[in-house]
Formats: C-alpha cells, structure tokens, sequence
C-alpha cells in the first residue's frame, strides 16, 4: 500500500469514526436524568462507554484496512477450489472416467451406511432416518421439479396422502405396513394423476399456484374432516414396520407374535427398532436411486427433460406432452407417498401439523439448493438440510436466519446448485458405438 | 402427397385462415409467402393440427388427418422445423438430434445419424456441445437435422432464414436445395420471398388469411404484383 492510498485511507476511516461517534453517542453514550422540575443530560454507564469506544475502533481499523483485507479475501476465495469445482464435482467426473472405481466407491458406501449405526448414538441414527425421508421426497419432487421442469408447490399433499393412507387403512382395515407401503404409493400416484388432469394446459406462475392450492386443499381436508381422519387431534398408535412378522416392541402386541429379540434370543434395546427404522428407510432411498436411475435411461426420462426444455418443440417431434406431463406427476407423487407411509410408521403419530407448506417449501429448497435434476446434489442437499438445523440448535431463535443466510450465500456462490446435474450418457454411447461399428452402406434416406 | 381443401381456421372467434387450398406433390419444394400476420405460421400449425381447422379438409398420402392430434400427425410421416428453432438448449447436439428420433429404431437412429452429419459436418463438429451456446445458423442446421431424424417424407420449414446473417441464409437454402436433390418433399414457409422463390417449384401468396395468388416460383418472381409488395421492387 502506498502512501497516497493510506492518506486516503486514514482519512476515510477517520470520517466514518467520527460520524459513528456522533450518531452512536447521541444514542447510546448520553442518558437524560429527571432534576428537580427539569432534565440534564449526562454520560452513560461506564460499561456503554466502553462499548461505544470498542467499536470506534473497530470501525477505524476495519475502514483503514478495507482495501488490503478485500484484496486478501479475494485471494483467498480464487484458492479455494469450492466455487469452481468442488470436491464432489471432481469426484463425479472421476466417476465417469473410470465406472469400476465408482462402482467399488458405491459399494464401500453402501457397507459404511449398513455398518454405521451399530456404532452411532441413537439420535444420530434417528436423526439420519429423517434425512432419508427427506432424500426420499427429494429425489421425487426432482422428477416433477428438475427434471420435467413443471413447478410443484403442493407437494407435501402426496406426503399426507401417503402417509395418511397407512394411518387409516390400518385403523380401519387393520392392514399392516408393508402392504400399506404399496398401497400408500398407489394412492398418492392416483392422487398425483388426479392433479395432473386441471394442470396440464398450465405452465410457470399458474402451475405453482394450482399446486400450491392442491396441497392445501389436501390439508385442509385431513383437518375437517374430523370424523374419519382425527381432526387436529391427528392418528395416533400407528404401528411400526414389523421384519417379517417380528415386532421390536418389549412384548409382542398381537397374540402369538414373538418380538424381535426373543425370538434371536437377545437382550432387549430400544435401540434395535431406531437401527431397523434407519436400515428400512436406507432400503426405501436406494430403491427409489435405482428405480429413478433407470427411468432416466429409458425414452420417458429424455421426454421430461425435452419437455422442460422446450414444449412446443417436444410437441413438434410428436411426443405426447399430456402422457409425458401425467406420467411425471403421477411417478413423482408415488416416491411422495413411499416416504409418507415411512413417515407414519416412524413417527406412530401423524396429524395435518406435518404437512404444511413450510414442508412443501423445503422439499423444493432441497431440489433447488442440490441442483435441479441432479441425483447426487438432491441427495446432499437433502442431508445438508434436515442436519444443519438440527446442529445449530443451540442458536435457538438465530436459527432460522442463520439458515436464509447460507441459501444467499448458496445462491451466490452455486447458482445452479450444489452438484449441477449431468445427464447419464447412455443412449449417446450405444448410438457412438453404432455408428464405429461397421454400418458402411450409404444411409439409406438418402 | 399433401393436399389442403378449403380450410379455414380460427383464434377464438377471429378468424385466421379463410378457404385456403394448397398442394404439394411428392419431391417438390412449395413456398409459402406473405407479411407478417398474414397466417403463414397459423397454416402450418393447422397442418399441425393445433388449432384444428373449422372447415375443410387436409389430406397427408391419402389419409384425411383433419381431425387427428398433433402427436399423431407429428408420427405419420410429417416433420416440421419450427419458428425460432427452438433446439433443446441445454441438451448437446447428440441428445437434441436422438430426440429427433425419439420413436425410431436403435439401428434406424444410427443409420440416420450418420445421414445428417454427412449433410452437416459442422454439427460433427459440435457433436458433444450443448446446443444453446452454438450460432444461429448452428442452431438452425440442427433444428433441420433434428427434424430429419424422424425420417420424414414431408419436411415443413417455418421461416428457416428468420434472424440469420445473409451468408448464413444462404448456406441454409443451399441445404434445402440438396434435400430435394436426395427427393425430400418441402413445404417451406418464408418471409425472404426472392430466396424462396428462387428455390421454389411452385409458390402461394397469403394475404390477410387468403391465398392470393398461386403460380410457379419463377413467374411469382417477375409477377408485377408480387415484385412491389414483398420483392421491393
């Protein structure tokens, strides 16, 4: 720094001190005292002064020092490899050079998550259940969202539907989870086909607010209509998943059922049933990874992302935009109703408090902050966003804008999101290899 | 190959095309001209069929397609480029041209393909780039290319010269040129009506939702009338 910028720079920083002087001591550095009939005025408690002159200086300094500590940040961030490439970027692309590597890496995964909550605490392996529900609803609102492009502010209706399906059918019919989960995704698909219908003419603005009515409506009914689905009070006794039969409770509710630890033998723990939850939801994601893989291999996957990129186009090459419209909402509402009879089973208690739109809002900050359409990011954010709020808990009240804070920041930093989505090369790959191998006859349109 | 009887159409209650009468045979190139706003695009997405026409009849080889719905038509042997392009912009060359064959064969795919980057080795080139961040006239020979990969029998151009360098209309209209050479039927859709004209077998002249005038593209070229109002002359 030379010496005309520190001149400029003292000068500067002495300007801003005094004015902060004035402003900040006519505030906080007088006090005015009852005397008599009138007023004086005098200085505050030592304890403010102190204050006051505490930040005096650091004012001074920081303004003396603005430009080198900007110059330095810069620095620092242009070192930094995270806003350009980051470290799961560098991952994928090494993922896609070498397929076996990323194989075993998956594997070796797979068996940390499996192994991982014999050795966590309880809460942790409770709280990891929550974040693969909402990797879950992630991953399914990524379809309808990042992938056919179509904006779904009513999500959360599947959410309830499939987790109230479990509730009642249970309640009413006595049906056991694993064939409510079936049922559960059926239903919530119908209810998504349902919804598709009024939509399918709307686009943008229009759409999101159709939805975003849907998932009221949904929720507002679960609410009135007291006499079947509780009311506010909710459904409570939900039972939980049972592995094949056995149940993880002390004693066996059901007559001549044995519980999960007599019949291995075992002491009983509570923390057998938190393990079994966090390894059935484990199942459930991996599921819905794999299913969802393939779909995006398949002709329907290309027709979302065509239909997101341009309709009328997708159109002119004779795709049907209502199947294809349909078939993502109603795929995208089944992955919702899967996590919402997981969601029943876990919490044995649901009411229409769960399913607001603050739900809804963050199942699609969950797909915006991973970037729309990529697998992998949607994962992530969804774990980012279901254990960050846990961990900063002792903020309390700060929370919440702690949080807003990091999605601007987010949003500066990666705009298109965590890990921006790459599509999987698949069909590129068989037509390349087509046309290496010995097609030598003139083309034939010709 | 395609004949439209007396067809007429309409926005609502305003009508858009009255009575018009169009015929294309098999390996021609037929040009549609006229001003903005005269119903030229509004004609071909009635061949579309979006809107469907209130009156009249089209028939596509034989088969009268009047009524039938856009992914129908769009699978019969009809491929259209539309106005503006509009390519898959953030899909690559390769992905937006596998679209164009979205209902093809794996090996007819291929074979076609290979047939389209023969007619535009620049879209070789690009092969793996995505296909927004390409020039006009890029973008413009991918549309086409892209339109191909159904294998059409009858190609609809919807102003392919629209916001393009001369140099590049050219090259544009040289292709179009050796798409019939190989026997590709064109119904070519142009407000650059001394190009179209000059490539053409045949042309209409749309004026306010009417056809006007119907002749070869060389006498609509020194036709009096035609040169005044959209030659310039």
């Amino acid at each position: 720094m030379n010496a005309v910028a520190f001149q400029n720079g003292f000068k500067n920083a002495a300007i801003t001190s005094v004015v902060f002087v004035i402003l900040a001591g006519m505030m906080m550095g007088i006090q005015l005292i009852p005397s008599g009939t009138g007023l004086s005025i005098e200085l505050a408690e030592p304890v403010r002064l102190e204050t006051l002159a505490g930040a005096v200086l650091a004012l001074f300094l920081f303004q003396l020092f603005r430009e080198p500590l900007s110059g330095l940040w810069h620095n620092a961030k242009s070192a930094l490899p995270l806003p350009e490439q980051g470290l799961a970027e560098a991952l994928q692309t090494q993922g896609e050079k070498h397929p076996r590597l990323k194989q075993l890496a998956i594997a070796f995964l797979l068996a940390g998550l499996i192994i991982w909550p014999f050795y966590a605490s309880r809460g942790s392996v409770d709280l990891a259940t929550l974040a693969l529900i909402y990797v879950m609803l992630g991953l399914g609102l990524n379809i309808v969202v990042g992938l056919a492009g179509l904006l779904d502010l009513g999500y959360v209706g599947f959410y309830a539907v499939g987790a109230y399906s479990y509730a009642l059918l249970n309640q009413y019919l006595g049906l056991d989870f694993w064939s409510c989960l079936l049922i559960g995704g059926l239903v919530a698909a119908f209810f998504g086909f349902i919804l598709g219908f009024p939509v399918l003419r709307l686009r943008g603005d229009y759409l999101a607010i159709v939805t975003l009515g849907f998932g009221e409506i949904i929720r507002i009914l679960l609410l009135n209509w007291t006499s079947i689905t509780g009311g506010p009070n909710g459904i409570s006794q939900i039972p939980k998943p049972t592995l094949f039969g056995l149940e993880f409770s002390r004693t066996a509710k059901e007559e001549g059922n044995v519980p999960f630890h007599e019949f291995f033998g075992i002491d009983y723990s509570s923390g057998y049933k938190v393990i079994f939850l966090y390894l059935l939801a484990l199942l459930l994601v991996v599921a819905t990874i794999w299913v969802i893989n393939r779909l995006l291999r398949m002709p329907i996957g290309r027709a979302w992302e065509a239909l997101r990129e341009d309709d009328i186009a997708c159109q002119s090459l004779g795709m049907n935009k209502t199947a294809i419209k349909l078939s993502a909402f109603t795929i995208g509402a089944a992955f919702a109703g899967f996590a919402g009879t997981f969601f029943a089973a876990r919490q044995g208690f649901i009411s229409p408090e769960s399913f607001t739109f603050i739900e809804s809002a963050i199942i699609l900050a969950i797909v915006v902050l991973g970037g729309m359409g990529s697998q992998l990011g949607v994962v992530l954010a969804a774990i980012i966003m279901t254990i960050l709020p846990e961990l900063a808990r002792e903020f309390n009240e700060y929370r919440m804008l702690m949080f807003g804070l990091l999605m601007v920041l987010m949003m500066i930093w990666r705009p298109s999101g965590l890990l921006p989505m790459k599509r999987p090369h698949i069909a590129l790959k068989e037509s390349g290899n087509k046309q290496t191998s010995p097609v030598t006859q003139p083309a034939k349109a010709a | 190959m395609l004949s439209i009887e007396n067809v007429s159409a309409h926005y609502g209650k305003i009508q858009a095309l009255d009575d018009i009468s169009v015929e294309v045979n098999q390996g021609e190139i037929v040009t549609l001209i006229g001003a903005n706003g005269a119903g030229k695009s509004t004609l071909l997405m009635t061949l579309c069929g979006d809107p469907h026409p209130t009156t009249g009849r089209i028939v596509f080889e034989g088969q009268d397609i009047t009524g039938w719905q856009t992914p129908e038509i769009m699978k019969s042997g009809i491929a259209i480029v539309p106005e503006g392009r509009r390519v898959f912009s953030r899909l690559t060359v390769e992905e937006n041209l596998d679209m164009g064959g979205f209902f093809e064969s794996n090996e007819r795919k291929a074979e076609m393909l290979e047939h389209v980057l023969e007619l535009f080795p620049r879209l070789k080139e690009r092969f793996d780039q995505r296909s927004g961040t390409m020039s006009g006239g890029e973008q413009q020979m991918l549309a086409i290319g892209r339109a191909l990969m159904a294998r059409p029998k009858l190609l609809l151009l919807d102003e392919p010269s629209l916001g393009l360098a001369p140099i590049i209309i050219q090259q544009i209209f040289e292709i179009i040129e050796k798409l019939r050479d190989e026997g590709m039927t064109i119904f070519l859709v142009e407000q650059n009506a001394n190009q179209a004209l000059r490539l053409a077998d045949r042309g209409y002249v749309l004026e306010n939702g009417r056809i006007v005038m119907a002749d070869t593209g060389q006498s609509l070229l020194v036709n009096d009338d035609v040169r005044k109002a959209y030659l310039g002359a």
